[in-house]
Formats: C-alpha cells, sequence, structure tokens
C-alpha cells in the first residue's frame, strides 16, 4: 500500500473500494464486541469461517466480523445482508442450519428470531426490532459495517473526506468556526462547549511551540461503556477527528489514554493507528498537505481518577494520578506544561460528521441548548440492555419504555440513575424530562458520560448511595481533606443506616458534610461526590427515614434489616437449600417444609438462589 | 499589578501572587497547613478556604493558597459559608489526626466544641509539606506519596532509608502535626483544648503558625 | 526473586525507553511476574532515570499493579453499578466464601487471587465473573460453585 499523497488519490481509492463492493452480494455479518465475545461469539464466528471454506461458500458471501450493534441483551447475534435478517443468541451448533438455509436459500430459521415481548410478533429484519425505534444512530450505525480491522471498509463508507475536506478546503479557522456553530459541547460529561476549549488550547502561547491533542478514553463511570464500543468498533472515526482537530489547533502530538480494563480496544486502536500510518493519515505529511501529526496509546492502570483531566495528564508524565487545581487550564498549562486540549471519545467521533456535514445541519438535530446525539448505555433492571444513540431532547419515558422495553419481571420502575457516581437519580415524577445537559443539571443530576442505569421497586436508594460512595473512597487519590476523610466517614454514616444503627441525625449530618464536601474539595471527583447521597435524599428521603426510624428497608435488600423464611405454601422439603447452606442454619427433613434459624442465617441469599419453587420469602 | 477585593477593601499586587499572600499583605491572616512559604502551594488541607464572587449572585469556595489573583476579583474571607466550611474540615481534620497539640488548638480557636465524626488516627494529615521540602528545598525525593485515598501516606520506597536521603531532619522539622504530639491523656469527643483551656493565650483567632512560642502573656499579631 | 533483566529492559526498549509509557512498561512487566518483583520497579526507575519514590508510588497508586505475588488464577468480579443492582455483591459474597479468602487476597494454597473490577464495560451481561480473563456472564451465587470447580480440577487432574 503506497501511501496516499493527495486528496484526489484519496477519493480515486475510495471509487476503486466502492466499485469492487457488490451490495447486493450476500454477507453474512456477526458482531465481536467485548459483550458478544463474553457470550460466546468468539466461537461463533470460527464456526462461521470454517463453515464458509466447507460448503465453498467462500468465494460468493462475504463474511464479516464488527463491533457491537448496540443490542446488547441479543447477543451473539449474526445478520444476513443484504436482507438484514437478524438471529439472536446464536450458538456455533446453529451456524450450519444458517448457512444452508438462510444464506444458500433466503430461508428464515424461526427459533432464531427475537420475539417483542410486547406484540409478542417475531422480527426478521434488524432495522424493526423496536430497541431500533426511536433511535437516531449517527455515530453508532456505520459500526455494522466495519471490520475494525479493515480501513478500507471505513472508507467504503466516505471515512477519512472530513479529513480532506479540512486540510484541504478549509482554513484551521473556517474548521473552528464550523464546531463553534455547530454548539458541540463535551461528551465526557460536564457538556463544556468544545470550541471554547480549542479556542482557547489554539491561541496559548506555548514555550517551544508543542501543543497536544489528548482523547480521553479512561471511560470510569461504572455502567458505561460507549467510548468502549467506539473504541472497539470504528476507532477510525476518532482517529479522524483527532487529525482535524489537532490540525485546527496547531497540534503536532496526540495521545489517546485508554483505561487498562479495556484490552479489545487497545487492540483494535492499536491496528487502526498502524493502518492509518501505512495509507498516510498519519506521520509526515499528511495526504500531502505538508502537515504531521501522529498519535500515541497510552494505558491506564486502574484509577477512576484518571479520567479527570489533570490527573489523566500527571498520570500520562508518569507520576501518580493527582489532581491539581485547575484556576491555570490544561488549554493554557496541560500535559508538560504546554498547551493541551483534551476531549472525550464521542466528543472526537461528531467532529469528522461536522465538518463534513456541516453545522447548519447538526444543529437540526436535538434541543437549543443540547445539539446532537448523545449514546446511552442503558443498563440495569431494564429488559433491553444495549447501547443507545439517541438524538438529545428525546424524554426519559421514551428511553426506558419505547425504548428499554420497560421494566422486567412486571417490576414497578423507581428510578433512574444519569452520570455515574458524579450524578444522581431520576424518579417516576420526572420521566418527562428531556435529555438535555441542563435539564439534567437542573434536577440534581447531569448528562454524564452516557450511563443510564435503571432500578425498580426492589432496589434501595440507600444502598446505591452508599454503593456510590463506597466506590469514591476507594478511587479517591487521598490528596485532599474533604474527598478523603470526607467521604471515608459518609460511608461510615450510610453503612450505620443500611445496617439498621444508624440515628435520624445523621440524615442531617450526611446532608451537612455532602455539602461542605462538594464546595471544599479541590476536584470534581470530590466536588460531584456527594450527589448521589444528596439527589437520593431529596427525590427518596422516606427511605433513609424507614431505616432509621422503623429500621427497616422498603425495598428488601439491605441485609440487617431483612429476613429470609421459607414458605410454607411452596416448599416441597426437596432439601436442596438446607444443603447448600454455608451456615448450616437450614434444617428439615425430607419432604417437610424447612425452617431457617435466624440466629445462624447470613442473608447470602444463596437458598433464594437455588430454590425452583420460589419457597424462600423475604420480608 | 492586579487590582482586587479583599473583605472590601481594594488591593493591588504583583501578578501571579496568591489570594492568601494577597491578604497577608493586607494584614488578613488565614489558617493554613499545608502551605509554606518557598514551598509550592499544593492545596490539599483546604483550611484556607475562602469565598469568591463568581457573578450573577454566585460563589464558590476556593484554596486561597493556590488560588493566583486575578484583576476585578472578589474575595471574603470571613464570610459565613467560608467559616463554616472551614469548621467541617477542622473537625475532619481531628478525626483523622487528634493528638496534634496544632490541629487541637486551631480548632479551639475556631470555636469546635465536638467532633461529630468517627476518630481513625491517621498519625498524619498529608500535607505533603515534608515530601515538597523533600524535594524542592533539598532537591533530594526520598519521601513521596504511596497509596490511595485513605491508604495513602508519606513513606519511602519498600520502606527502606533513600539514598538520596540525608538525614537533615527538615521533614520531621517541617511537620505541622506530629512535631507538637498532643500528651493530654484524654480525649473527650476528639477534642482536648487542654492547653488553651488550661492557660489560655490572646493569639490571634484563626492561625497557629505563628503561635510557637506562646506563654501565659499572650501575644498579638499584626 | 530473581529478576531476569534482559527481559526487563527489552519492555523498556519497546516503549522507546519513554517515560510516557511508565504504566504500560510496568504492566507488560508485571505480567511476565504475574506481579511486580522489587527488583523489576528498581530496574524500571533506573532505566527511566525516574526517582525510586515516583515509580514505587505509582505502583502503589493503581489498582492494576500488585506488588504481593498472585495466584495461579486471578479472579476478577465486577462491581460496576449495573452489575450490583442485578446482584454482584451476594455473588462476591459466594466467591469469597468459595475460596476462603477476602478482595485482594490470595489462598493459602497459592491457587487463586480474588480482585474487584469497577466496571469491564460488559454490563448487559451482568454480573460478572472473569477467571484468567474468561468472562462468564449472568452470575447468580449458585452458580460460582461450578464456575470455580473447572479452575480447582485443573491441578488435581496433573
Amino acid at each position: 500500500m503506497n501511501k496516499l499523497k493527495s486528496a484526489a488519490e484519496l477519493e480515486r481509492l475510495r471509487k476503486k473500494i466502492v466499485s469492487q463492493r457488490d451490495p447486493k452480494r450476500t454477507c453474512v455479518v456477526t458482531s465481536v464486541g467485548t459483550c458478544g465475545l463474553a457470550r460466546g461469539a468468539a466461537g461463533v464466528a470460527q464456526a462461521i469461517a470454517a463453515e464458509l471454506n466447507k460448503d465453498g461458500l467462500k468465494d460468493t458471501v462475504d463474511f464479516r466480523t464488527t463491533g457491537c450493534h448496540g443490542f446488547c441483551e441479543i447477543e451473539p447475534v449474526v445478520v444476513i445482508y443484504p436482507q438484514r435478517i437478524v438471529y439472536q443468541h446464536v450458538t456455533p451448533a446453529d451456524v450450519p442450519e444458517i448457512l444452508s438455509e438462510t444464506v444458500a436459500k433466503g430461508k428464515v430459521i424461526d427459533r432464531l428470531l427475537y420475539t417483542d415481548p410486547a406484540s409478542g410478533r417475531k422480527i426478521i429484519y434488524e432495522q424493526d426490532i423496536p430497541f431500533y425505534g426511536k433511535q437516531y444512530r449517527l455515530l453508532t450505525d456505520s459500526i455494522r459495517f466495519i471490520d475494525p480491522h479493515n480501513l478500507d471498509d471505513y472508507i467504503a463508507l466516505g471515512g477519512y473526506s472530513a479529513l480532506s475536506k479540512a486540510l484541504f478546503d478549509m482554513h484551521p479557522e473556517e474548521a473552528l468556526d464550523e464546531i463553534s456553530k455547530s454548539g458541540l459541547r463535551g461528551r465526557g460529561g460536564a457538556g463544556y462547549p468544545t470550541f471554547r476549549k480549542w479556542e482557547a488550547m489554539r491561541s496559548a502561547p506555548s514555550y517551544d511551540g508543542i501543543r497536544y491533542v489528548i482523547c480521553n478514553a479512561d471511560e470510569g463511570d461504572p455502567g458505561a461503556y460507549m467510548d468502549r464500543s467506539l473504541l472497539e468498533g470504528n476507532p477510525h472515526n476518532i482517529i479522524e477527528g483527532m487529525i482535524i482537530g489537532a490540525h485546527t489547533m496547531g497540534s503536532h502530538d496526540g495521545y489517546v489514554y485508554v483505561r487498562n480494563e479495556y484490552p479489545l480496544a487497545v487492540q483494535n486502536l492499536g491496528i487502526a493507528l498502524e493502518q492509518a500510518r501505512e495509507y498516510g493519515f498519519l506521520g509526515k505529511n499528511i495526504l500531502g498537505s505538508g502537515f504531521d501529526f501522529d498519535i500515541k496509546i497510552s494505558r491506564g492502570g486502574g484509577a477512576f481518577i484518571c479520567g479527570e483531566s489533570t490527573a489523566l495528564m500527571a498520570s500520562l508524565e508518569g507520576h501518580i494520578g493527582e489532581p491539581r487545581q485547575k484556576h491555570i487550564h490544561t488549554a493554557m498549562k496541560g500535559l508538560y506544561g504546554r498547551p493541551t486540549d483534551l476531549n472525550n471519545v464521542e466528543t472526537w467521533a461528531n467532529v469528522p460528521l461536522i465538518i463534513n456535514r456541516g453545522a447548519k445541519w447538526y444543529t437540526k438535530i436535538g434541543t437549543e441548548g443540547s445539539k446532537g446525539t448523545k449514546i446511552f448505555s442503558l443498563v440495569g433492571k431494564i429488559n433491553n440492555t444495549g447501547l443507545v444513540e439517541v438524538p438529545m431532547g428525546i424524554t426519559l419515558r421514551e428511553m426506558v419504555y419505547d425504548i428499554g422495553g420497560g421494566i422486567p419481571d412486571g417490576k414497578k420502575f423507581k428510578a433512574v440513575q444519569t452520570g455515574g457516581p458524579s450524578g444522581g437519580c431520576i424518579p417516576e415524577s420526572l420521566l418527562d424530562l428531556s435529555v438535555d445537559f441542563d435539564r439534567l443539571n437542573e434536577a440534581g443530576s447531569m448528562m454524564g458520560s452516557g450511563g443510564m442505569i435503571v432500578m425498580d421497586e426492589n432496589t434501595c436508594m440507600v444502598d446505591m448511595a452508599r454503593y456510590f460512595v463506597k466506590f469514591l473512597t476507594e478511587e479517591s487519590c487521598g490528596k485532599c481533606v474533604p474527598c478523603r476523610e470526607g467521604l471515608d466517614r459518609m460511608l461510615d454514616l450510610l453503612n450505620a443506616v443500611t445496617e439498621g444503627k444508624g440515628k435520624k441525625a445523621d440524615i442531617d449530618l450526611l446532608e451537612e458534610l455532602g455539602g461542605v464536601i462538594k464546595e471544599a474539595s479541590l476536584c470534581g471527583l470530590g466536588g460531584t461526590a456527594p450527589n448521589p447521597v444528596l439527589s437520593t435524599l431529596r427525590y427518596f428521603r422516606d427511605e433513609y427515614k424507614a431505616h432509621v426510624v422503623d429500621k427497616r428497608c422498603p425495598a428488601g435488600v439491605c441485609k440487617a434489616l431483612i429476613k429470609f423464611t421459607v414458605d410454607a405454601v411452596n416448599c416441597t422439603g426437596c432439601r436442596v437449600c438446607a444443603k447448600e447452606c454455608p451456615e448450616g442454619a437450614i434444617t428439615g427433613e425430607k419432604k417437610k417444609l424447612h425452617v431457617i434459624d435466624q440466629e445462624k442465617c447470613v442473608k447470602c441469599g444463596l437458598c433464594r438462589d437455588l430454590c425452583k419453587f420460589d419457597a424462600v420469602l423475604v420480608s | 499589578m492586579v487590582e482586587l477585593t479583599i473583605d472590601g477593601t481594594k488591593v493591588r499586587v504583583m501578578e501571579g501572587t496568591s489570594v492568601l499572600e494577597a491578604a497577608r499583605e493586607m494584614g488578613i491572616v488565614i489558617p493554613t497547613l499545608c502551605y509554606y512559604p518557598g514551598l509550592t502551594s499544593y492545596g490539599e488541607c483546604r483550611v484556607c478556604l475562602v469565598e469568591v464572587a463568581k457573578g450573577k449572585g454566585r460563589s464558590s469556595l476556593e484554596a486561597s493558597c493556590a488560588m493566583p489573583v486575578e484583576a476585578g476579583m472578589v474575595v471574603l474571607t470571613n464570610s459565613e459559608k467560608a467559616v463554616k466550611a472551614r469548621k467541617v474540615v477542622m473537625e475532619l481534620l481531628i478525626a483523622s489526626c487528634p493528638t496534634s497539640k496544632t490541629l487541637q488548638d486551631m480548632a479551639s480557636n475556631m470555636g469546635i466544641n465536638k467532633i461529630r465524626f468517627a476518630i481513625k488516627d491517621r498519625g498524619c494529615i498529608l500535607c505533603g509539606r515534608c515530601v515538597r521540602f523533600c524535594k524542592e528545598q533539598m532537591r533530594s525525593g526520598g519521601i513521596g506519596f504511596v497509596g490511595r485515598g485513605t491508604s495513602r501516606k508519606v513513606a519511602t520506597a519498600f520502606g527502606v532509608t533513600p539514598v538520596e536521603c540525608r538525614n537533615c531532619g527538615g521533614c520531621e522539622w517541617i511537620c505541622p502535626v506530629c512535631e507538637r504530639a498532643c500528651t493530654a491523656n484524654n480525649l473527650v469527643n476528639g477534642l482536648c483544648g487542654g492547653c488553651q483551656n488550661v492557660a489560655p493565650v490572646e493569639t490571634c483567632r484563626i492561625c497557629i503558625g505563628c503561635s510557637e512560642s506562646v506563654g501565659a502573656h499572650g501575644h498579638s499579631v499584626y | 526473586m530473581e529478576v531476569d533483566f534482559k527481559r526487563v529492559d527489552a519492555i523498556v526498549d519497546s516503549y522507546g525507553c519513554n517515560r510516557d509509557s511508565l504504566i504500560s512498561i510496568l504492566q507488560d512487566a508485571q505480567s511476565e511476574y504475574r506481579y511486580l518483583p522489587e527488583g523489576v520497579i528498581r530496574r524500571v526507575a533506573s532505566r527511566l532515570r525516574l526517582p525510586i519514590i515516583q515509580v514505587y508510588g505509582v505502583a502503589t497508586f493503581f489498582k492494576a499493579f500488585s506488588l504481593k505475588p498472585r495466584g495461579e488464577h486471578l479472579v476478577h468480579v465486577c462491581l460496576g453499578t449495573a452489575c450490583h443492582v442485578r446482584g454482584a455483591p451476594a455473588v462476591l459474597d459466594e466467591v469469597k466464601r468459595q475460596l476462603g479468602v477476602e478482595t485482594g487476597e490470595t489462598s493459602k494454597d497459592m491457587r487463586f487471587t480474588l480482585e474487584t473490577v469497577n466496571c469491564l464495560g460488559a454490563c448487559a451481561l451482568g454480573p460478572i465473573l472473569v477467571v484468567d480473563g474468561n468472562y462468564q456472564g449472568q452470575m447468580r451465587p449458585g452458580k460460582v460453585k461450578s464456575v470455580l470447580k473447572q479452575y480447582r480440577k485443573g491441578a488435581e487432574g496433573n
């Protein structure tokens, strides 16, 4: 592969690639992102490759492995093009039939089809799945067409045409202007206007002319995996965005800081960078423009705090991930004291789109204050778990019920957590709130990076608050007093409450302490840490009161406040629970009602889990 | 020169001065622990918090030792919000390092009479003065921060005396808390205040840094 | 613990002896020895010309590193929010009980080390248990015993 030396050469290559592809040709696609792999997608992919070889179909049928298609609930998934027939929960054993029936003869295999729980209908085509109905998959739709190890797939879709435009048809100031007019706001959580960061960094003086652009792929919010999916499935999208940004801001050195827990993202990004260099999109004299730029991958070491910009940069420099005060912004003095622009993965992914289609087109999507789309990971107590891309302005109700398919097992919706450990919960009464940076802030939560965790009547909000504070005490860097010691004492108070040892005064103290930690902490981790506690106190104060006054956990979660008993009606005396009980707390003869000794019971829940007759009750 | 307003009074200071230093030039004393002249500011203890106006009726609390002055800034060093936050921070400090005369006296001066949080004696407030002194003044850098969160400690690599150590004793000397270990036998609710109660002195009500050789006669500051 | 300096040096060189790759270097070194021995940390510091306390600080700050030898099998339980809501704590308790260790500890026979992770990004499958990089989704306390069985058997079978 000879390096492309001009925009014209790129277009010639693109035409050539597209002309060699027949959209009517049968193509078998399976997704091998991390969630697919965790469910056995590797085996399915191998089986397909082997079977195609065997049947001699290799020459007439294409096979493509892609990243995540978004509907993680039905993985491993196989999609047959051009019809886009979709099969769910595929196993290697299903593969021969798929090839002999669907690929060869076009016949649909009924048992592998997804059934829509609402209508009871079996869905044949991927686009008809209700989960996708209200989504606007601007950034994520391309993933199903792209093998992340093959740059040609990205080029065939129009990839790197935005770069070409930015390098040859636009002046950097025009590119900056487009980003400004687009209203793009940071997708990492805080929603800061992207153009302001770019502008500040661009005009900041550098003591030796070097300035940096960094992609923050530290995605630490537990429950959020949008960035992972983008990096695994379409790494070139981010690379292209970064090259455009670097050109606009006059930077020649870029970094992608990826968290340690994403090995596949690191691998696919590495392969993509190599290929980009081969083709001439990275390195010296990009596309013959005279612009030099390259990107290095830097891995995190397992620290949530390294998602904070100054801690990330400290870690990149080889120090501990300790933040500093941001009175002097990183755009002025960042990595190695030089002007640095740091943007989130999804923010970078939006850049080529805006350059190609223009700000005017982009601003048609979304609300007044929040333009474009946002990717969310819809998880927790929800039927349709997956990665969802929606236009800003859609309501939470639509997300939970229309896209998410509602709460499983007929349980009642209780709250949805947005913004991870920095955000807050939103109760049923506010479900008609629209997904918008400012609306969510007003409600006491925040957009965050996109983690959206749904909770039902069996989720204890006090337990959730305790969970988040515990998480943050483990992730606190320990530098400043309010965060290090304050969160630790907040955890003490929440532990007491969930163990039935709390007092009414504890609730007031939690609020007071939370308020001070918010104001007094050095960085954003401490500054937002009290949010889950404060927001659950705001909307679910009664639950706290029940814990301290009545010593009761209404949701049936807090171990010290619940009791496991055996239901006399359902128990068949099968002895399974008694045999497995780690504390030997269950006694009972065969075929006779079993009894749990409350003194010995440690509430581990194993009996409830193992009982096939629903005979273990929790009160 | 930069002009800003502190506690209602306009003041002009050189660019690059911190709000803390600007206030001190005016004779306003703000309590400090991790700050030490000659060392880079760190912003760890949060005891030097002041309230800074942010426009539209909003304000934020900032560590004055780490905040450079800006033209037109409006600062309140003793507002209700700042004092309230400082008190809670002080409570947390005592809760994590109770046997320190410096901290006990500071708490007494702030009018704290109850520590409402569990006492967990870490024996250190992690102000980092020793670390910064070793690195910046002695140019050795043999000690540093190790671990994370509440397990964070000042230590040497692998617990052995580092080759860089010159036995200067600077780390011990500059420590604001361990130097003045409290010798009172019983802490009530984490508080002692024994020294202050037994021999009350007229110290400036906020900072304890200069009251090194406090005597029964007291002394006046500024 | 005998440290093969050649291996450590090769790793450092593969990253161009660059300080900005410190974490990656330590990670690659750790996968060679299954933990970070003192000798390795000292060698990396010396090659990168960094103060030993800085590299030691980094090795003790980041959760990915272990300065103590770890067991033959690494068991990770995900405690991300989605997994928590779906019952991960009960799964963790059962794993602790089955292995006889607390989080961060290694079993006495040096076979298993238990660690928790705060989100692996596979939330649709929660709760998740990972043993030696193999993911087990939709865990329930009742499934723990059988999942661990295949790894216990390994040694007994030898």
